[in-house]
């Protein structure tokens, strides 16, 4: 078997164990759903209201949500990989000559696709709730291509923290600042109507060009800009994420 | 096999300014169980993870199944087997699944993962839990899991590090059984142990290791030939008799702490009666009296010379 083949295998069998635990615990996945339906409810029927945004709340929110959906999930994928470094199952991997992109790669592609199937049932719920969307569908394409984007860059982020933490309880805290970043972006009110310094870090902070991204496509009118600097930013953080996970897996000790 | 299977010298280590290897040399032959004895801390994890391709040593050459742990680390690899100091099951699959997976890993044909894993779920009586996850194993059932996973791909030489470590006295037999058996049919231990009696037990030879550095090599029976003889313990509860003692007895070795006087002798009846004929001739109380023969313990002390809070005695 050659190198290609014995790492596509084994990143086959790495994916089909992570599935599993998955399957097995599901909570993972719920606390993924469970926080940002309640945050869309709180958002569009408590505060909403209160906010004039210009459009309806619910098409106003959704992006964000999608994007808070993303980091309440992430947190399982780090605690998960730190598991496997700090339980030792990583170092028998390495001994067995496990090539690392099977390990890793497998976490984020599990990562990904829990991330995608949450974002589908929380969109679900946004649709029940209002939330009308207006795009066709090159820009429904458009819309998919950049939210995968995303949760790959902060997959292979999330990733990285993971094996770079000491604990499985310090893992899961490093995703803190990831829930807290959509609060100070354009997710729930527009960056404008910030105070100083709130609003020149929500403007310039990867999360909202992301959102406005996402905004303009589900409204009908894409934002160039938003989508490049979208892009940019997604390719950034995954190449970031990627090299440091690669540096922290090798990391010996 | 005959010859070598582990070949180490000079070997070196250091994590900053803090020197975890000071020169470690090792030669473990073929078809043999070695024991790395000492205390945590001592550096035994590290000399195996140098010795399993996890590590690079600063300085030092180390050769295991004939192929260079630095140079060579897919042929060291491929003719090795490790069992950590934790085990390290896939909690949230079953034992089985487990064993499956690293069939897989190790490229395997399907059916023989299969064939492999049966054969190794009855050999460590796991059949019954097969379809359970392993978070409800015991500690036991988790080490023998975990040992199994290892020997799935067939080692030569298994490293065991602290194989034993947390278990119940029952599944510690158990676990010896089974390292036994495995040397039987002509695979190579290396394990490390923070009990003597371990190494006792098991090894052919036993090296012990303090601060990074060895300290004695050889067979049980060597190192236990290494240090003084017998000796008569005695324990005070008072100072004065302990005092009085001390001075009765010139030849003995006192702990002012404890109130405990250490007397060379053979442990015989015939000097123990002459000992307490001395003492009670200066009326002289003692708590208690307890008769030595060196075991492991007493060359550990002897040869570190700083005691060993560490090593359990079981």
């Amino acid at each position: 078997m050659n190198a290609i083949s014995a790492s596509l295998a084994d990143s086959a069998t790495m994916l089909r164990r992570n599935f599993r635990h998955t399957t097995r615990n599901p909570v993972a996945l719920f606390n993924g759903i469970v926080m940002p339906v309640f945050l869309m409810f709180l958002m569009v029927y408590v505060f909403g209201g209160a906010f004039s945004v210009g459009v309806d709340y619910a098409d106003y929110a959704t992006p964000g949500l999608i994007l808070t959906t993303i980091c309440y999930g992430i947190g399982s994928t780090a605690i998960a990989v730190n598991s496997d470094m700090t339980n030792g199952f990583i170092n028998r991997l390495r001994v067995m000559d496990v090539s690392r992109a099977a390990v890793l790669n497998a976490h984020v592609i599990e990562s990904v696709l829990r991330s995608l199937v949450a974002i589908t049932l929380v969109t679900g719920v946004a649709l029940l709730m209002g939330f009308r969307p207006s795009a066709g569908l090159a820009q429904w394409l458009g819309v998919v291509g950049i939210v995968v984007l995303t949760v790959v860059a902060i997959s292979w982020l999330t990733v990285a923290a993971g094996l770079a933490a000491k604990t499985p309880e310090s893992a899961g805290m490093t995703v803190v600042p990831l829930m807290l970043l959509p609060f100070l972006s354009s997710a729930f009110v527009p960056a404008d109507k910030m105070g100083p310094g709130a609003r020149q870090f929500a403007e310039h902070q990867p999360f909202t060009s992301i959102i406005e991204a996402l905004r303009g496509l589900l409204t009908g009118a894409p934002s160039a800009s938003s989508i490049v600097t979208a892009i940019a930013w997604c390719v950034g953080v995954t190449l970031i994420g990627y090299l440091w996970a690669r540096r922290a897996f090798t990391r010996q000790g | 096999m005959n010859g070598s299977a582990i070949a180490a010298s000079g070997l070196r280590k250091a994590y900053k300014d803090k020197t975890v290897l000071d020169g470690i040399d090792l030669d473990v032959r073929a078809g043999t169980i070695f024991a790395l004895l000492g205390p945590n801390g001592a550096g035994k994890t590290t000399t195996v993870n140098v010795l399993t391709t996890l590590l690079t040593p600063d300085a030092g050459k180390a050769v295991v199944a004939g192929h260079d742990v630095v140079t060579e680390t897919r042929a060291v690899r491929a003719a090795i087997g490790v069992t950590g100091q934790f085990a390290s099951v896939d909690n949230l699959l079953t034992g089985e699944e487990n064993l499956l997976m690293m069939a897989d890993l190790l490229h395997l044909p399907r059916k023989e993962g299969r064939r492999i894993t049966g054969r190794l779920l009855d050999r460590f009586e796991l059949g019954e839990a097969a379809g359970k996850p392993a978070a409800s194993y015991s500690g036991g059932m988790r080490r023998k899991l975990d040992l199994a996973m290892t020997l799935v791909g067939d080692p030569q030489i298994i490293f065991l590090d602290e194989p034993t470590t947390g278990l119940d006295p029952r599944s510690r037999r158990t676990m010896w059984e089974i390292i036994r058996e495995l040397v039987a049919d002509g695979t190579t231990i290396f394990l490390t142990t923070q009990y003597l009696e371990e190494a006792d037990q098991l090894a052919d030879r036993i090296a012990v290791l303090d601060q990074g550095r060895l300290v004695a090599e050889g067979t049980a029976d060597e190192l236990k030939r290494r240090i003084p003889g017998s000796h008569v313990r005695l324990r005070f509860t008072d100072r004065h008799d302990f005092d009085a003692a001390a001075r009765v007895l010139p030849e003995s070795a006192g702990d002012d702490e404890e109130l405990t006087l250490r007397v060379p002798g053979d442990g015989g009846v015939r000097s123990l009666r002459a000992l307490l004929d001395r003492l009670d001739a200066h009326s002289i109380e003692v708590d208690e009296l307890s008769v030595h023969t060196p075991d492991l313990d007493d060359v550990f002390l002897a040869l570190t010379g700083h005691g060993n809070k560490e090593v359990n005695v079981r």
